[in-house]
């Protein structure tokens, strides 16, 4: 393939908002999270909820900064590198953008700043409303998004007008019942990720035998949301997999992996789609299975990707796999989350290690499906910006040179590839030296822990932070 | 409508230039000095504000983009690479608040990232104003000027100068936020800041004369714009007796209101352009359904309750920061 500013853009769109939604699914789960450990905290006055509190705020606020700096990113490569899809869709992407400034971020940024440095200067009920108001924006923000993204996905009340999307019935744009499957997908994805980075922070503590309490608490407030978010997440998986099947054919189809009409259709478990002979090969099926899932039918006519004329095909390959990479980490963690919740609940998880080492190792699932997912929905959507009416190739911007797009590619990966590196390992970093270890900014010796967890098997020393 | 989102934008922008003009310009100032003693009262006086000062950017960035389309896509594209840079530099200053004080032995790095950053970012966003005001090289509604046709002495001279006045803004935000060494040092650095963006303005616009600048005939045209730069001497004025009778509330409004009077004064001469002299707000602006959806939610009421967020922020951390710096 030749590097073209075209291609270019992609590879920089596509790994500038891979990067970027790593964090937010992360950090809206965990500012849910945080504002239900701090009303417990003030409902029940338990110490061991305030020090949780203070410990994951800190996580929060790294993995926040990393969401903040790279989404703003987001905000402008609109402009800078699809200028065209910016001028003609504009009058419609602009306000829902702005929209999510408006009501989001001005929200999230400003009682951002109270969470991390205002418990002393506000009562604790303001304190708490800022915790919630971090978390409601940060999911008005994924609403805003999924709106957008929606409407790329499936265009609906507009007209063309002089070359530019005029909107015309903003209630169909924000009440596309598309909207109303993926947003709540995407909404669970992310109470996902921050449920299993909290169970796994928990398992690996048992495992260590270190702050136990927090421990048992963090498992199964992460075990047990996620056995229920699971099955409905893997619902609502089934409803958006269905508005593909009715808006988006072609994407289907390559979801699919099927090449040709088929009546009944079979499902494809797994194969290695070849797009030049346009066909599977190690194909395992299950017949019928492929109807029933498209069309709730027995019988059903199910379209293949010939039915297409190629230069309106997704590439096959990664909406294929991708998309059962997705399925497979949802069904593997419904399989920890209810295991783990059943041992929980029997009080013995604790002495289960090869358990607790799944449990442990298991957090990077969601995000790996949030990915795939992602991979699944957006190169599935090609050639399409807006699906069926702007070409990919027509949104970039017409002048932009492959000189640029090489020289702002290089910036971003590497500036990101540093940032994401330390941020990491300073994540890493905090959530081994665990609650109310604090390395931060106490150089001078390290601090005690301010508030004991009443529980004789707590008293173990904390571990001295291994420094850089 | 449209007068209403142009107002908007006008204020968003404003509001950026003023808010994360300060904290830009103390991380400017932050390079200049050494000693973790100095340098934390610095950090402590914006870390709780810095990412509400920077959401004003991306909601200047999207209501640019939601009313005025045309002119988002043309200038957002046109200013590729200093675009880049700035997010770069952004990038870099934004992470260093979380990460310097998560960092052992790497705090030089991130230190480093949070000076050069803020410079980087204001020099950049000095550059795009100064090319606007030379006018950008344009065939009807395109730009035509290639990778670099926004780069001219004018325009990297107008960087310069942005840089100062940020650090003016950093300086009189210390005074005004902190005690002891740190205010005092950015007492003395006043003077010569207040000095060298004087001699800045005087260059510029000597060079827009020689130039024959079309925004000259403008200022030339609309003598009512004089008051803006009789505003800003007498604030000079009132700066210069602040400083010498160490107000420390006072410095901090003057340079914003010099700030404000060259801002009002850049907006009316460009008026009614958006790009000057190539795209008038009209051309840029969006359909009437998109600016009255956004009026109806985001500009009536969301609007003045992202100002209260703002107020609420401020009012939280009012008042001098404490000597031991309150991270969480
Ligand atoms: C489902 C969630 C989601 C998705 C798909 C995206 N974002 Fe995002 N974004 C968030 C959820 C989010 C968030 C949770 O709200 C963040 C993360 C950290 C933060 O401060 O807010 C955020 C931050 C964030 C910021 C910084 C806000 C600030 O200054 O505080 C900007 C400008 C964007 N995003 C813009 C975008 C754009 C243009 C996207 C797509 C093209 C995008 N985001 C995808
Ligand atoms: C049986 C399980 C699942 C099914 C059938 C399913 C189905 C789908 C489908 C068809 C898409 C593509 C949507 C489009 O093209 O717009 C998608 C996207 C996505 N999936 Fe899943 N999914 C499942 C499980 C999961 C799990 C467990 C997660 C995360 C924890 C997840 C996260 C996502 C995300 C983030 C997207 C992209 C956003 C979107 O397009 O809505 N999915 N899913
Ligand atoms: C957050 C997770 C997301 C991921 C991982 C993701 C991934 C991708 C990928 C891989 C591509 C390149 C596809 C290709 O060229 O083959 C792409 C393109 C694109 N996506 Fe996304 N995407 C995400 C969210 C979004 C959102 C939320 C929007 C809109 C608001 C969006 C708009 C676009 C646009 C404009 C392009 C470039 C044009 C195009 O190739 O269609 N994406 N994305």
């Amino acid at each position: 393939m030749e590097l073209t500013a075209l291609l270019l853009s992609r590879l920089q769109f596509a790994f500038t908002i891979s990067f970027h939604i790593i964090f937010p699914s992360f950090t809206i789960g965990l500012a849910a999270w945080l504002t239900v450990l701090e009303a417990l905290h003030i409902a029940t006055e338990r110490p061991a909820y305030r020090v949780l509190f203070e410990f994951w705020l800190k996580i929060f606020g790294v993995a926040f900064g990393l969401g903040v700096v790279s989404g703003i990113v987001m905000a402008f490569q609109f402009g800078t590198n699809w200028s065209e899809l910016s001028r003609m869709s504009g009058p419609i992407q602009g306000p829902l953008i702005s929209y999510e400034s408006f009501t989001a971020f001005a929200l999230e940024a400003s009682f951002f700043g109270i969470l991390l440095f205002g418990r002393s200067r506000v009562p604790p009920w303001f304190y708490l409303f800022a915790t919630a108001m971090v978390a409601l924006g940060t999911t008005l923000s994924a609403f805003w998004i999924m709106v957008n993204n929606s409407w790329m996905q499936v265009p609906m009340g507009y007209t063309v007008e002089n070359g530019t999307f005029v909107p015309v019935d903003w209630f169909k744009i924000i009440f596309s019942p598309v909207v109303w499957v993926r947003f709540p997908h995407m909404l669970l994805a992310a109470y996902l990720t921050g449920a299993f980075c909290v169970a796994a922070t928990g398992a690996w503590y048992l495992l260590r035998r270190i702050y136990t309490a927090e421990a048992r608490i963090m498992l199964r407030m992460g075990l047990y949301l996620a056995a229920v978010l699971l099955p409905v997440q893997l619902l609502f998986g089934h409803l958006v997999g269905d508005y593909t099947h009715d808006y988006q054919p072609a994407k289907f189809a390559a979801i699919e992996g099927r090449w040709h009409d088929e009546q009944p259709a079979a499902e494809v478990v797994f194969a290695l789609p070849d797009e030049a002979a346009q066909a599977n090969r190690y194909e395992i099926k299950i017949p019928i299975l492929g109807s029933l899932i498209g069309s709730m039918s027995f019988n059903s006519r199910e379209v293949g990707l010939t039915n297409f004329p190629p230069q309106n095909r997704p590439p096959v390959l990664i909406p294929f796999f991708a998309f059962r990479i997705m399925v497979g980490c949802g069904l593997l963690m419904l399989a920890l989350a209810w295991f783990g919740s059943y041992q929980c609940g029997k009080r013995r998880i604790h002495r289960n290690s090869l358990l607790l080492w799944s449990i442990f190792l298991s957090f990077p699932l969601p995000f790996i499906a949030t990915l795939t997912g992602w991979f699944t929905a957006e190169v599935g959507r090609q050639p399409w910006t807006i699906y069926g009416l702007l070409r990919t190739a027509d949104a970039v911007t017409p002048f932009l040179t492959t000189r640029a797009a090489a020289t702002s590619l290089f910036v971003y990966c590497a500036v990101y590839t540093f940032i994401f590196v330390f941020g990491v390992h300073y994540i890493y970093r905090l959530l081994r030296a665990g609650p109310a270890g604090g390395l931060a900014i106490a150089t001078a010796g390290i601090p005690n822990r301010p508030m004991s967890v009443a529980d004789p098997e707590d008293n173990v020393a904390l571990p001295l932070p291994t420094g850089e | 409508m449209v007068i209403f989102w142009v107002a908007v934008l006008a204020m968003s922008i404003l509001l950026y230039v003023l808010l994360d003009g300060f904290d830009l310009g103390v991380g400017i100032l932050f390079g200049t000095t050494s000693g973790e003693e100095k340098r934390r009262p610095m950090v402590s006086a914006v870390a709780p504000i810095w990412d509400g000062n920077e959401t004003w950017l991306v909601s200047a960035g999207v209501v640019l983009w939601g009313a005025f389309p045309l002119a988002y896509a043309t200038l957002i594209s046109a200013f590729y690479l200093p675009v880049l840079l700035m997010l770069a530099g952004l990038i870099l200053r934004g992470v260093a608040f979380e990460f310097r004080s998560k960092a052992l032995r790497m705090r030089w790095v991130w230190d480093a990232g949070f000076a050069g950053g803020s410079l980087v970012a204001a020099f950049m966003q000095g550059l795009m104003v100064g090319a606007l005001v030379e006018g950008l090289p344009m065939a009807g509604a395109r730009y035509t000027g290639g990778e670099f046709g926004w780069l001219s002495p004018f325009s990297v001279l107008c960087g310069i100068g942005l840089c100062l006045g940020y650090s003016l803004l950093g300086a009189c935000w210390l005074v005004r936020k902190c005690e002891a060494e740190v205010r005092d040092a950015a007492y003395r650095l006043i003077p010569y800041l207040s000095v060298a963006l004087l001699a800045f303005l005087i260059i510029v616009f000597s060079y827009a004369l020689a130039q024959d600048l079309p925004v000259m005939t403008r200022w030339l045209d609309r003598p009512s714009l004089f008051v803006f730069p009789v505003a800003a001497a007498l604030a000079a004025v009132t700066l210069a007796a602040s400083v010498r009778f160490r107000q420390d509330a006072l410095p901090f409004p003057m340079v914003a209101l010099i700030f404000v009077a060259a801002f009002c004064t850049l907006a009316i001469s460009f008026w009614p352009y958006m790009i000057p002299f190539a795209i008038t707000i009209d051309d840029a602006a969006a359909p009437h359904s998109s600016l009255a959806f956004m009026f109806w939610g985001a500009g009536l009421f969301v609007f003045p309750l992202m100002l209260l967020y703002t107020a609420i922020n401020y009012f939280v951390f009012r008042g001098k920061i404490s000597s031991t710096a309150e991270h969480y």
